[in-house]
């Protein structure tokens, strides 16, 4: 190795291998038996349970860890994913702190919630193990569905199809199925190359069929898609990147904080990924803390999160940001990016001191640089070319109901569909349930 | 401090936390280390008729049941009494007693009922120095099918005769240990004070099976694919042993025979409650057997404590309870309490709601925010809510004063006593005299 932390620019291999293969293990590891036996006895099985209505897939929590404490795993993941097939990468990806956990009477008890994500985990990768699918399809119905993106909803969707006995044809402009699964999260929260294997497991349904390397507006249209299937789902995801709107973006150094983390996701050797002695990462949500955290542990000397709004504004959860802290991120509240300085390639990062008035966000006036080798936009992502005919809400395609868009037959849902957060969990139930309003409209047709 | 000086039957130890007869007192290296830790006496695991001695099953001898995170809440065993020679016993019994003369040493004894064996085998025991002897009547597997153990104290007129024989041989004081399994434990517990008994102790373990394999299909424990009934014991048997520990002290006919408590006991509060309903002094085991023989400093420190700040003395609690048990007839059904709900402590887990509409009064109301609140007119004071939730002191049971109106019934609560000997609804009632 030649390189260290302190090496100036950007630069692969800052840190041993043997460093970055433990930076980079299971951010939690798997609970083995008797710890989830230990964890679940925690659950007071609450009445009509405050975590199964938190939860955007409404997991009957309460029973799947009474399965697990009755040493029944299998049955506990079959609650899960009767509800929420991506349970798998759920476990690993939710922010069940804002979510389930948040919700668990035992944090009110006693600032300490069963461990739900954990012990869904724990069900999951059991039944998982076995390689057993649980789930049957039921007979053919001869109808045919278009899925467009791979990602949790169109997964979510396709599965559900498949089971009520239709057959699903899913695009992806990607190589891999997946969605931000496999491109999107930061790797310590899906190791050993989970959501591939996850697609697979999917899969086993049966009657789905996956075209990859498809985009939607170049290799196929909706209009063709409509005429070609009974139905259509629309779960492509954001593709565009907001742009920074600050002077020298175009320098080197400078890039989106998705396209980071999807190098990293898709890297066979972590050492051959070049990474700045000084990051600093653009923006306030999960990928932003993504990527910081991520920077931080392949070797770069000094990451700060840069967040126009205060600490409370963050989208990323509180623990986000208390794990970005104790890798060594630093953050910079309330400031914003003036200009990117630097002589062709940057070097440092000119920001302004934010006051928010209401709404908006204004500078004060007072500036300060920071050094910056690498810079990396995380300032939200966009609908890029939303196929023609289709009313906007907003930014994203709007939808009534379970995922109906304006047009007959086009279901959307996920990322780029109006209305729920933004997150792994919300787009399976988008998907699911877009399935179920799908396979109602067929039958009734 | 409390003074934990303890004299049952005359019998002085510092303490009154005693190991009960068990395999924690089958041998010197244990006891002595027994009484290193500070148990105030030992009653020596039982003892057998001189000859080959028993054999034991070469497979397990316990068998469990377990609350959270494998907490152990009941364990049963299929060991036979001592399978030690005889001579070798008395040798390190009679050690230990010289050794450690401020200690109780009971033996426990188990010979077939025949007169001759027990006037053998008495004396012997007496020469060790030993303080009393405790007659296993009580022992519910092995034994038992050889007509000792539990077979005598099933049968009352033989634990009468036994007693007798063992009164009329020696000057040892007897303790009768009683099985729980049986009907009603008035019945041997006034034989053996027939018999002449100085005390009884209770309960031996309970007859039970703790599991089966379900892939093997075998009782647990298994011994090649079999099991057989073992005695159960644990913190899970306490409320049982309490209930007859409670009914012999309160026996017209037995009252004020000494008891030596057994049953769960695995903390001071347990032993407290065991001397509150009449226990003279406890014997402990299963929790000496999970956790060690260290466990008798908090019994100690506990119980001091206990009594320091309530201003007692050891003798002050012993049957201290035992007025306030009395049979369902008497209790005072003009006594009316109405759960109540501390929306501040409760965390709205809604485990009251679900038992309470479930087990059949729907008296606690849920609002979509989850607030759980207890509709009076309907609520009976089962008690099942404060039993199910999780939060100590958050659901409580609070009585209706008198003159206040119980909106169950619309009638006003009476201050007067009446229990249901004066129920207007008893066929049986008899008018009070005006």
């Amino acid at each position: 190795m030649t390189n260290s932390p302190f090496t100036p620019g950007i630069a692969p291999a800052r840190l041993p291998q043997e460093a970055l293969a433990e930076n980079f293990a299971d951010l939690h590891a798997p609970l083995d038996a008797h710890e989830a036996l230990v964890a679940a006895d925690r659950c007071y099985f609450c009445h009509d349970a405050p975590c199964i209505t938190a939860c955007p897939t409404s997991i009957d929590i309460p029973l799947f860890i009474r399965q697990i404490s009755t040493d029944t795993p299998e049955a506990a993941a079959k609650t899960i994913f009767e509800q929420n097939i991506l349970g798998g990468m759920c476990a690993r990806v939710c922010p069940t702190e804002t979510l389930c956990e948040e919700a668990c009477v035992r944090e009110a008890a006693e600032g300490k919630p069963v461990e739900i994500g954990r012990l869904q985990r724990y069900a999951t990768d059991t039944l998982m193990a076995k390689g057993v699918h649980p789930f049957e399809r039921a007979a053919p119905t001869g109808r045919k569905i278009a899925v467009v993106g791979a990602g949790p909803a169109g997964l979510a969707c396709a599965h559900r199809l498949a089971m009520k006995g239709h057959d699903v044809d899913i695009y992806d402009k990607r190589a891999k199925a997946g969605g931000l699964n496999e491109y999107g999260i930061a790797s310590y929260k899906s190791t050993e190359n989970f959501a591939q294997a996850e697609v697979d497991w999917l899969m086993q349904i049966g009657g789905i069929t996956l075209l990859t390397d498809r985009t939607l507006g170049q290799d196929l249209t909706l209009g063709e898609l409509q005429s070609d299937y009974d139905a259509v789902f629309l779960g492509m995801g954001l593709a565009g990147v907001n742009a920074l709107r600050a002077n020298g973006e175009t320098r080197e150094g400078v890039s989106d904080a998705v396209a980071f983390i999807a190098d990293l996701r898709q890297s066979t050797d972590l050492s051959t990924l070049p990474v700045g002695r000084n990051v600093v990462v653009i923006g306030g949500g999960m990928t932003a803390v993504d990527a910081a955290v991520q920077s931080k542990l392949l070797g770069a000397e000094n990451v700060t999160i840069l967040y126009r709004r205060g600490r409370d504004a963050m989208p990323a959860s509180r623990y986000e940001q208390d794990l970005a802290a104790s890798k060594g991120v630093r953050f910079i509240f309330n400031a914003m990016p003036l200009e990117v300085l630097g002589n062709g390639t940057a070097t440092a990062l000119r920001c302004e001191y934010t006051k928010v008035e209401g709404n908006s966000v204004q500078g004060t006036g007072e500036t300060f640089d920071i050094p910056a080798d690498q810079v990396l936009k995380a300032i939200g992502q966009t609908l890029h070319g939303s196929p023609e005919g289709l009313t906007l809400d907003g930014a994203k395609i709007a939808v009534t109901g379970a995922g109906r868009t304006s047009l007959d037959r086009v279901w959307a849902g996920g990322d780029c569909a109006s209305g729920g957060e933004d997150l792994t969990v919300t787009a399976v139930a988008e998907g699911r349930d877009a399935a179920e309003d799908i396979h109602a409209a067929l039958s009734d047709a | 401090m409390a003074d934990l000086t303890s004299n049952f039957l005359g019998i002085k130890s510092p303490n009154p936390f005693w190991l009960a007869s068990a395999p924690p007192t089958d041998k010197q290296y244990n006891v002595e280390r027994a009484f290193e830790a500070g148990w105030g006496g030992v009653v020596w695991k039982t003892l057998g008729a001189e000859g080959p001695p028993v054999v034991n099953v070469n497979g397990p001898r316990y068998g469990a049941i377990y609350g959270a995170d494998r907490r152990l809440l009941g364990l049963n065993n299929i060991e036979l009494i001592t399978d030690r020679p005889l001579e070798v016993n008395l040798r390190e019994i009679k050690e230990v007693k010289r050794k450690w003369p401020d200690r109780a040493m009971i033996v426990s004894l188990m010979v077939p009922c025949e007169e001759e064996a027990w006037k053998a085998i008495l004396p012997l025991v007496e020469e060790t120095g030993a303080d009393a002897i405790e007659l296993n009547c009580g022992c519910p597997h092995g034994m038992s099918e050889r007509g000792m153990g539990a077979a005598v104290g099933q049968a009352p007129d033989l634990i009468e005769m036994i007693t007798r024989w063992c009164k009329q041989t020696t000057r040892m004081p007897v303790i009768v240990k009683l099985t729980p399994n049986i009907t009603d434990v008035r019945a041997p517990a006034r034989a053996a004070k027939a018999g002449g008994a100085d005390a009884v102790s209770l309960i031996n373990t309970i007859s039970s099976i703790t599991s089966v394999n379900l892939d093997t299909f075998s009782p647990e424990p298994s011994i090649d694919g079999k099991g057989s009934h073992g005695g159960y014991c644990g913190p899970a048997v306490k409320p049982i042993a309490l209930n007859m520990v409670a009914e012999i002290a309160r026996d017209p006919e037995t009252a004020g025979l000494p008891i030596s408590g057994i049953g769960g006991v695995t903390t001071w509060r347990d032993a407290a409650e065991f001397l509150a309903l009449g226990a003279g002094n406890v014997q402990v085991c299963t929790a000496a057997m999970t956790y060690g023989f260290k466990i008798v400093e908090e019994l100690k420190s506990g119980l001091s404590q206990y009594l320091d700040e309530q201003g007692m003395s050891l003798d002050d609690l012993v049957g201290r309870a035992t007025p306030n048990v009395t049979d369902w007839q008497y209790l005072n059904l003009n006594y009316v309490t109405k759960a109540r709900i501390d929306q501040y402590a409760c965390i709205k887990c809604g485990r009251c709601y679900a038992a309470c509409e479930d087990t059949s009064h729907q008296a606690i109301s849920m609002s979509a925010d989850r607030t759980f609140e207890v509709i009076d007119a309907e609520c009976v004071a089962c008690n099942l809510c404060v039993n199910v939730c999780p939060v100590d002191g958050c659901i409580t049971m609070e009585e209706l004063a008198a003159g206040e109106q119980d909106l169950r019934t619309g009638k006003p609560v009476s201050k007067e006593y009446a229990n249901w000997t004066t129920h207007p609804n008893n066929p049986a009632t008899v008018e009070a005299a005006e």
